[in-house]
């Protein structure tokens, strides 16, 4: 008896669930189909600053799918968990044994005046989103006729995106509300660190600055700061966070706080409907990291596919990492030195522009960021995750790579 | 010094799969006891142009009858006794005999080696399809090789160790070693990649430790064990992404390139650093590395190959061969350094439980009825496929598995996985019969030993690493009581009912192993050993008539469609992680004075004193963490069982796992520890990777280990006795 799988999405945490379910499921025991609303097969999130760069070819990112059946450029509109059917955009209904959310996320649209375009319902002409393929595609495009840009925000997203606009030859800015770069996951040193980089390859940063209204009649002409200031642009670049798409499943009547609410089984509220992903909300916690994603995604292939019948998520250890052209950036757990109760121990290169800190409680590891000189990340990354005690002398962790000593 | 003395015979070494060749001479005037020969350089000889590691240079002390079975033995009232040949065999025969007809033919076994001659594996294989009639017969070089011949037949549709010979390699742009410390385990190869690096070209060696190998390389990449997988795909990843793929070699020579690509996809830089812990850094360096160069090598050994992923592993390796143009043209290619002495010829000509000789498919109707045809028999009296060598070994004893066993050439008590289960299984067996030179840990527990004479004393071809077939020719005579191999089974055939077709003359058997390998993937019709004498070795495949083939693929690879086909994988953890409980990875390997379950090596002084027992490699900084030094014996425990063995600190492992050599028996066998996880294609466990626990040992656990090491160090005694101390130690571990 074959069991119908349908996974609304076709994302990153859609191809690996696809791609590991049916590398462990008996042969023809699932059928497994994804419906995705972009015009692509499945492909790599994470390489889309460097198709902006040109290092990828838009179509050499195609992740593995196993074999799945992919119905891409088909959004699914609604969903009947009762009846186990869901309605696609074109009207037609499919009938499934288990439904998998894998929708993903939005980018977040900042409250920024005249950020749309006067006819119809899109963005301004030369303002972009950096969330797709096609919006990477149309950016290229875009950088290749532009002459300076902006990138509005200053987290992960927005720090390669404007990295990949430098490389381009364009003269970048970014604009960033809080007072350093990625304040998620650095502290204001190695926010500096990392903006010293980003000058150095022709992108300037201003923190603690609020993008209020845009220019330009018909495409945009420049970029108005709060404090009235107005960089001159023609190339507008989105970057401020990710929401979870979680509509679908809201109006499915499924449990939904910021995203589709699962337990450790990755289940929601309706029978036999499972998310993953950005889309989902696990303890809590929404990620939007393809790390987390693959582990949900692994968990509950594992569990559908019979592999590993009783895998669970108890949640990710989150680590950040960015290669963006020269900038190399770990970060992870909890890198603040507000607490007491920990030690922190840090090296500052300035001449190599490396920045590196651990942050330690008792003999553990509960942060660190390295910024620069990564080469003991894989050691750190080990400590991390699996708890170990550090040695006496942590700056070995530093300095050496483990086995070097 | 007035007569001359005897000619010295060419011949090669009995150890590894670089079959280095050597010289014999008659040792004048012979002393009673001690080797019959010395070892001489043999400088003309192509593979290793005279030079000799440590163990093939004291290979000679083993012929020496003090370490040596010399009479048969059969076990009576629980011991085992010196008796006659006719008597051994009579008893042999009758109870492998009795076992097919209690239990059925399959119920009783066959298990082989890989360092057995081509003739010696080749008629273990027909004994067991013809003599005995059984599907049961694998041998250890299912540990061995497994996973790169499943891998490069899938790739290249046909499995030669290497598809050139050795002296390429010196001239390859940049090789990647994966997993291999030839340093240790084939010095003499080490001179083909210091050539190489003398001569502007650049070596990266991937392994966990920084051994004698990875040392003079110029990059080490030191993943985490089990994850070499991903560490490909991370590799194939960057030479996409930086634009270094050979478009007209995919497009002409390969199939299969969009799923590799997208496979690399998901196996981004970033990603593969987490789970391999190899900086993108020393990613990108070993793409430039290996892209600059104009050709370029990847060779694996046991490292990728001896996990439950290891074919995937390897195919991952040889994609990036494929997708960067190094295959198929000269100086460039993916190779696997076979390990055992012949490795390569044993797994060809029909020891391996799916296999017929040329190294054909048992499945294969013409192939059987070819090979049926050569034996004389009806192709549907030929059994099918049998079981793998770790399933045959742990069904031993059990219902549906294997009563009897006829072990020829292997020491599993000390070399398999899970060892001390496989020592129970041995144990549950109605009767065991072992061919071996000396009595070793399995020898120990069989009802009926049979000695053997060895390399020096006796005709045999091997095959290489190279694919290249070599001849060993006998230049002295075995110890009194000593028969060959081939004898034996011409013996045992006989007494089963086949008074023919089991010839004990090493030459008459190639004869019919050529005929039966004819049209094969090994094709070895056209070799002679008149042809191997003159030509410093054949190299297949060579069909009748024609040339031998030194390097394979140049103009097509041995697919129906003539491409290289791209594996379609994905990395997956290993079998079993680290956690709570079992924080550490252990991985196995191999010291330079041993040899595989040590039964020669420990046995030769010299050697001996070199690595005279267990040690636990660990990083000083784990050492501290968990409150050992230098030399404090440790207990690692797995989820199989505990092993002992002194601690020995070294910055050059990574912190995270630790090493054990797995060439000793007793409390310190590293296999105890092993994970019987099995690659779902080779059936290859996964010996380079599994989840330990690493304490101090308890106090009376090291007075278990010290009497344990003077019990090995006092060596042979009277052969009861050692079987006594043998079973009372069995019972106490």
């Amino acid at each position: 008896m074959t069991r119908r799988i349908a996974v609304v999405g076709a994302g990153m945490a859609a191809a690996r669930f696809a791609q590991q379910t049916l590398a462990h499921a008996p042969v023809g025991e699932v059928q497994l189909t994804l419906f995705g609303h972009e015009p692509h097969a499945p492909y790599n999130r994470a390489l889309l600053a460097d198709v902006l760069t040109g290092r990828y070819r838009p179509e050499s990112i195609a992740l593995p799918t196993g074999g799945a059946d992919i119905r891409h450029g088909c959004e699914v509109v609604a969903l009947d968990p009762r009846a186990r059917t869901l309605r696609t955009a074109t009207g037609e209904s499919v009938s499934y044994d288990t439904l998998v959310l894998a929708t993903g996320a939005n980018p977040v649209l900042p409250p920024i005046r005249n950020l749309h375009s006067t006819v119809g319902t899109g963005l301004k002409e030369g303002v972009h989103a950096f969330r797709t393929l096609a919006d990477c595609v149309r950016l290229a495009e875009a950088a290749a006729n532009a002459t300076r840009a902006v990138v509005v925000g200053g987290g992960v997203l927005g720090v390669s995106a404007a990295r990949a606009l430098a490389a381009l030859g364009l003269p970048v800015e970014i604009v960033h509300q809080a007072p350093h770069l990625m304040e998620r996951h650095l502290d204001e040193e190695a926010g500096q660190t990392v903006r010293r980089a980003l000058l150095a390859m022709g992108a300037a940063v201003y923190t603690e600055n609020r993008a209020r209204a845009l220019h330009g009649a018909e495409g945009v002409t420049g970029l108005e700061l709060a404090g009235g200031h107005v960089l001159d642009t023609d190339l507008v670049v989105l970057a401020c966070g990710v929401r979870p798409r979680s509509a679908l499943a809201k109006a499915a009547g499924l449990t939904v706080r910021r995203g589709v609410v699962v337990d450790d089984t990755l289940a929601t509220s309706a029978p036999d409907v499972y998310a993953i992903g950005d889309c989902a909300e696990h303890r809590g916690t929404v990620h939007g990291l393809s790390g987390p994603a693959w582990e949900q995604a692994d968990v509950l292939a594992g569990r559908l596919s019979g592999a590993r019948p009783h895998a669970v998520h108890t949640g990710s250890r989150v680590l950040a990492r960015l290669s963006a052209g020269a900038i190399e950036i770990a970060a992870f757990g909890d890198v603040t030195d507000a607490d007491r109760d920990t030690d922190v121990l840090r090296l500052t290169d300035a001449t190599r522009g490396s920045y590196k800190k651990l942050v330690m409680r008792d003999d553990r590891l509960v942060g660190a960021i390295l910024v620069g000189d990564l080469a003991t990340v894989g050691d750190l990354t080990h400590a991390y995750e699996r708890e170990e005690p550090l040695p006496p002398d942590p700056l070995h962790l530093l300095t050496t790579q483990g086995a070097h000593q | 010094m007035t007569s001359a003395p005897p000619p010295p015979v060419d011949t090669h070494c009995p150890y590894c799969s670089l079959q280095c060749g050597m010289r014999l001479r008659p040792v004048e005037p012979a002393r009673a006891g001690a080797p019959g020969v010395e070892i001489v350089e043999r400088p003309d000889f192509p593979v290793n142009r005279g030079a000799l590691c440590g163990k093939g240079h004291s290979a000679a002390e083993l012929l020496s009858s003090r370490h040596r079975l010399t009479a048969p033995l059969v076990r009576e009232g629980g011991t085992l006794r010196e008796t006659t040949w006719p008597r051994a065999l009579d008893r042999a025969a009758s109870v492998l005999e009795k076992t097919a007809t209690r239990y059925g033919r399959d119920a009783v076994g066959v298990f082989g080696g890989g360092g057995l001659t081509n003739e010696k594996a080749y008629l273990l294989g027909k004994f067991a399809r013809v003599a005995l009639r059984t599907a049961n017969i694998d041998y250890n070089g299912r540990f061995c090789m497994s996973s790169a011949a499943a891998a490069h037949r899938a790739a290249f549709g046909l499995d030669r160790g290497l598809p050139f010979p050795m002296e390429d390699v010196a001239r390859t742009g940049c090789v990647i070693l994966v997993g291999s410390n030839l340093a240790d385990t084939m010095p003499p190869a080490l001179r083909y990649l210091r050539e190489q690096q003398a001569a502007g070209g650049r070596l990266i060696v991937v392994d966990p430790r920084r051994t004698r190998t990875a040392e003079p390389a110029d990059l080490h990449l030191q993943p985490v064990p089990g994850t070499d997988l991903a560490l490909a795909l991370g590799l194939l990843h960057l030479v996409i992404a930086d634009g270094h793929v050979d478009e007209d070699f995919i497009a002409t020579r390969t199939t299969g390139f969009e799923r590799a690509r997208a496979s690399a996809m998901a196996h981004w830089p970033e990603r593969v650093e987490r789970i391999t812990g190899v900086p993108v850094a020393q990613q990108r360096k070993a793409v430039e590395l290996f892209t600059e160069a104009g050709t370029g090598m990847v060779l694996t050994a046991r490292g990728p190959e001896q996990q439950s992923k290891g074919v995937d592993t390897v195919g991952a390796w040889i994609n990036l061969c494929l997708a960067t143009g190094r295959a198929g043209r000269p100086l460039s290619g993916y190779g696997c350094l076979t390990g055992q002495g012949n490795g390569q010829g044993g797994r060809e000509h029909g020891q391996k439980a799916d296999q017929l000789p040329g190294y054909r498919s048992i499945t294969d109707p013409a192939a059987r009825a070819h090979v049926g045809e050569v034996w004389g028999i009806d192709p549907d009296d030929l059994p099918g496929p049998g079981r793998s060598a770790y399933e045959l070994l742990d069904t031993l004893g059990t219902d549906g598995g294997v009563r009897s066993l006829l072990l020829m050439g292997s020491n599993p008590v000390v070399s398999a996985p899970n060892a001390e289960h496989i020592t129970e299984r041995l144990r549950s067996l109605d009767s065991l019969v072992v061919c071996d030179v000396v009595l070793s840990e399995t020898a120990r527990l069989a009802d009926v030993v049979l000695p053997s004479a060895q390399w020096a004393e006796e005709d045999g071809t091997m095959t290489n690493l190279e694919g290249r077939v070599i001849l060993r020719h006998a230049a002295v005579a075995p110890p009194e009581g000593v028969r060959t191999d081939l004898y034996t089974l011409h013996e045992l055939a006989a007494r089963l009912g086949c008074e023919k077709g089991f010839p004990a003359d090493a030459e008459e058997v190639f004869e019919e192993l050529r005929q039966a390998s004819a049209g094969g993937d090994a094709d070895y019709s056209g070799i002679t050993y008149d042809r191997v004498r003159k030509q410093d070795g054949v190299f297949w495949p060579c069909p009748d008539g024609e040339e031998g083939t030194p390097r394979l693929f140049l103009d097509r690879f041995a697919t129906p469609d003539g491409r290289a086909r791209f594996a379609d994988v994905s990395h997956r953890p290993a079998a079993e992680v680290p956690d709570a409980d079992f924080p550490l990875h252990l991985t196995t390997g191999r010291v330079l004075a041993q040899y595989q379950s040590g039964a020669q090596t420990r046995r030769t002084p010299e050697l001996n004193r070199a690595a005279p027992g267990p040690f636990v490699e660990l990083h000083p900084r784990l050492a501290r963490r968990i409150g050992v030094g230098e030399g404090d014996l440790l207990a690692v425990t797995s989820r199989r069982g505990r092993a002992l063995a002194p601690a020995r600190l070294s910055g050059a492992i990574r912190p995270d796992t630790v090493f054990m050599p797995f060439h000793w028996a007793g409390p310190g066998r590293a296999n105890t520890l092993t994970n019987p996880a099995l690659d779902p294609v080779s059936r290859m466990p996964e010996f380079k990777v599994c989840a330990v626990r690493v304490e101090k040992a308890p106090a009376e656990a090291t007075e278990t280990a010290e009497a344990a090491e003077t019990a090995e160090a006092t060596g042979m005694v009277e052969v009861a006795e050692t079987v006594e101390t043998a079973k009372t130690a069995g019972e106490s571990s």
